[in-house]
């Protein structure tokens, strides 16, 4: 039996448990979230990606409460929690910096919410040694947070701001203090701890590897607004615009304008003395539009001999060839003088490199390899 | 290491005895049994002895401690209040100015300060005691204390209150639970810098002063007048103890601090790896 799909955004009769309503939030003259709509379901693991600046920090201390948005609703579980002060909202957050407490020792920082509220002492500490378990910590106690590695204190700062099991977890740049390796390994710690606490995490990050790796659902933010909203595999294979191929991953865009070729099928012309592309698209494209094909560098094939069943295929010269160990880049030069990057995957360990620097390749791709964009 | 080079032990011999040879005459004489303090007749405790009996200077000191203790508290709870609404305020209006004018005792010279205090306790129909120089020093030493504890919270990572706030603490809980454990030292020094600005203050106390309470100042400054006597050597060379002690003691247990701090650290890299 196949697991059901964890799809709560599909489903018309489900309630988001965060709806923001448009909401815009001005600093002075500069607007740092405009006129922005979103939902976000309970159990998902959400993330808010975007270059430095684009509203993303705004957005996670508008749910936190550090601000209040200058106007629009932000709903929590169906309550608009606009003017509700952070520490009246059943909504917590892991900082950037971690902030631990360096007076307290690592159980009193884990302590520190659980006393705010009416617990009993014995109760605290059930809950407290819980959470200690949860983040593999317990022999840490005892410590004061400068006495413990910086992998140890992100685990801290997640486990205190576990503890009063809110409705809603924040995460601001979670792992952005710690190095790839250890950042990689915490990833998955968090995707585990999200699942079994069944919590909502929003997490908001600039590292799109980060976004794709954790989330259930991502949001690419530009200049104060969402751009799109999608799961991590629709975001990178299905972009809305130039702006979110170019955001997340490698990609080639070749621009010109269209002509329709049948069924949603259209025919891109690009350069004057090149054959046009074919292009598969859903969306329909008036007469010469102009349009934008998107690529992804490992969809495109790289050969010495022209290839025949491929829709799509163009002469070029190897400018460049990156070995980046697993997969191999392939920058080649048309005659147009546009460069178009394709990847092909080093599957076995010694292989003659049959294509090298100057030479006369072929580059060809499908005519569902790409995405047709607007913008 | 370089050698040290005759102009170097000279300046350094030349510049400590600048600073210390009057304080090693002061206790030197306060040893001495002569009555004439210029002249050496042997060695003698007699005037700490007489200095006991002497109830004028006993009295003085335990106003001046009153005063100390008293004004420091309070200028240290105002200080840090007017430190954390200048640094943690936002933008409002006139805060330049404000930040500004909290400095402004520190330039201002002190006679201005005690004449115009005298000029206010007059016009209000205080009287002169040590209530009113209680409040002289507040008045100036807070400024001290605002500038030590504003420069403590200039650096403080201002996400440790956001977390103390998201995770239930009402902001003045967070102030007490979080912010005021760590700047703490900050705060005792400021403490500390008012205590002895009021111990030895003289030029302000002396405006502020009414016939009843004397400080220790102001007593031994009279009584000079009227010729040195070896008591008050006696005096001096117990305040210079006393103050030799305190620096002391301050900065063998910051150094134990500083020890226990690179410890800890090491224990916490041994356990990482």
């Amino acid at each position: 039996m196949s697991q059901p799909v964890f799809a709560p955004w599909d489903d018309p009769n489900e309630k988001p448990l965060i709806r923001f309503d448009d909401v815009t939030k001005r600093f002075g003259d500069f607007v740092a979230i405009d006129n922005l709509s979103l939902s976000i379901y309970e159990s998902e693991f959400f993330a808010l990606l975007g270059p430095s600046g684009c509203g993303k920090t705004t957005m996670m201390r508008m749910l936190a409460g550090f601000e209040n948005p200058s106007a629009g609703k932000i709903e929590l579980a169906g309550k608009n929690i606009a003017g509700v002060p952070p520490n009246k909202r059943a909504v917590n957050m892991m900082f950037q910096s971690y902030a631990l407490f360096p007076h307290l020792s690592i159980w009193e920082n884990i302590a520190f919410g659980l006393k705010r509220g009416d617990m009993t002492k014995a109760d605290i500490a059930v809950r407290v040694e819980e959470m200690l378990k949860l983040t593999r910590l317990t022999k840490f106690a005892k410590r004061k947070p400068h006495q413990i590695s910086g992998g140890q204190r992100q685990r801290v700062a997640l486990a205190r701001a576990l503890a009063k099991a809110p409705k809603l977890l924040l995460l601001d740049e979670p792992l952005g203090a710690l190095d790839k390796k250890l950042r990689q390994d915490t990833q998955f710690e968090l995707m585990d701890i999200q699942e079994s606490t069944g919590t909502t995490f929003v997490i908001v990050t600039h590292d799109q590897e980060e976004a794709m790796t954790v989330a259930s659902r991502v949001a690419v933010m530009d200049e104060g607004q969402i751009i799109q909203v999608a799961t991590p595999d629709r975001i990178y294979e299905a972009p809305n615009s130039v702006y979110v191929a170019d955001f997340i991953g490698d990609v080639n865009i070749i621009s010109g304008t269209v002509k329709a070729a049948g069924d949603e099928m259209y025919h891109l012309d690009w350069v004057a003395n090149e054959a046009p592309l074919l292009a598969a698209s859903d969306r329909t494209f008036s007469e010469s539009q102009p349009a934008h094909l998107a690529i992804r560098p490992e969809k495109i094939a790289i050969s010495v001999d022209k290839p025949t069943e491929m829709k799509n295929a163009v002469q070029g010269t190897v400018l460049d060839i990156a070995y980046l160990g697993n997969l191999s880049t392939y920058h080649v030069q048309l005659g147009g003088g546009q460069v178009i990057k394709a990847q092909t995957a080093n599957t076995r360990r010694l292989s003659r490199r049959t294509i090298t620097w100057e030479d006369s390749v072929w580059i060809s791709w499908s005519a569902t390899a790409g995405v047709l964009l607007e913008r | 290491m370089r050698r040290a080079s005759w102009f170097n032990i000279t300046s350094l011999t030349l510049g400590f005895a600048f600073l210390y040879l009057p304080m090693v005459l002061l206790v030197i004489y306060s040893f001495n049994s002569s009555k004439l303090v210029t002249v050496w007749a042997g060695f003698s405790t007699k005037w700490y002895g007489e200095l006991l009996q002497n109830d004028a200077f006993l009295n003085a000191a335990l106003v001046t401690l009153k005063v100390a203790v008293v004004s420091s508290t309070l200028a240290t709870v105002l200080g840090t209040m007017a430190a954390y609404i200048l640094v943690r305020g936002g933008r409002f209006a006139g805060r330049t100015l404000f930040s500004g004018m909290i400095y402004a005792p520190l330039v201002m010279p002190e006679v201005i300060t005690g004449l115009s205090l005298l000029l206010l306790f007059i016009g209000i129909g205080l009287d002169r005691g040590t209530l009113t120089i209680v409040l002289a020093h507040t008045t100036f030493s807070m400024c001290y204390v605002s500038v030590v504890v504003s420069s403590r919270l200039v650096t403080f990572d201002r996400s440790l209150e956001e977390a103390a706030l998201d995770l239930g603490c009402s902001p003045f809980d967070a102030f007490r639970l979080v912010t005021l454990p760590i700047i703490a030292p900050a705060v005792i020094s400021g403490w500390l810098l008012a205590f002895t600005l009021s111990l030895d203050d003289l030029v302000i106390a002396s405006f502020t002063t009414g016939p009843s309470s004397t400080t220790l100042p102001i007593k031994i400054w009279s009584a000079v007048r009227l010729g040195v006597s070896p008591e008050i050597n006696a005096l001096s060379t117990i305040m210079i103890g006393i103050v030799t002690f305190g620096v002391i003691a301050a900065s063998l247990i910051s150094k134990r601090k500083a020890v226990k701090a690179q410890r800890d650290v090491r224990a916490a890299e041994r356990a990482v790896t």
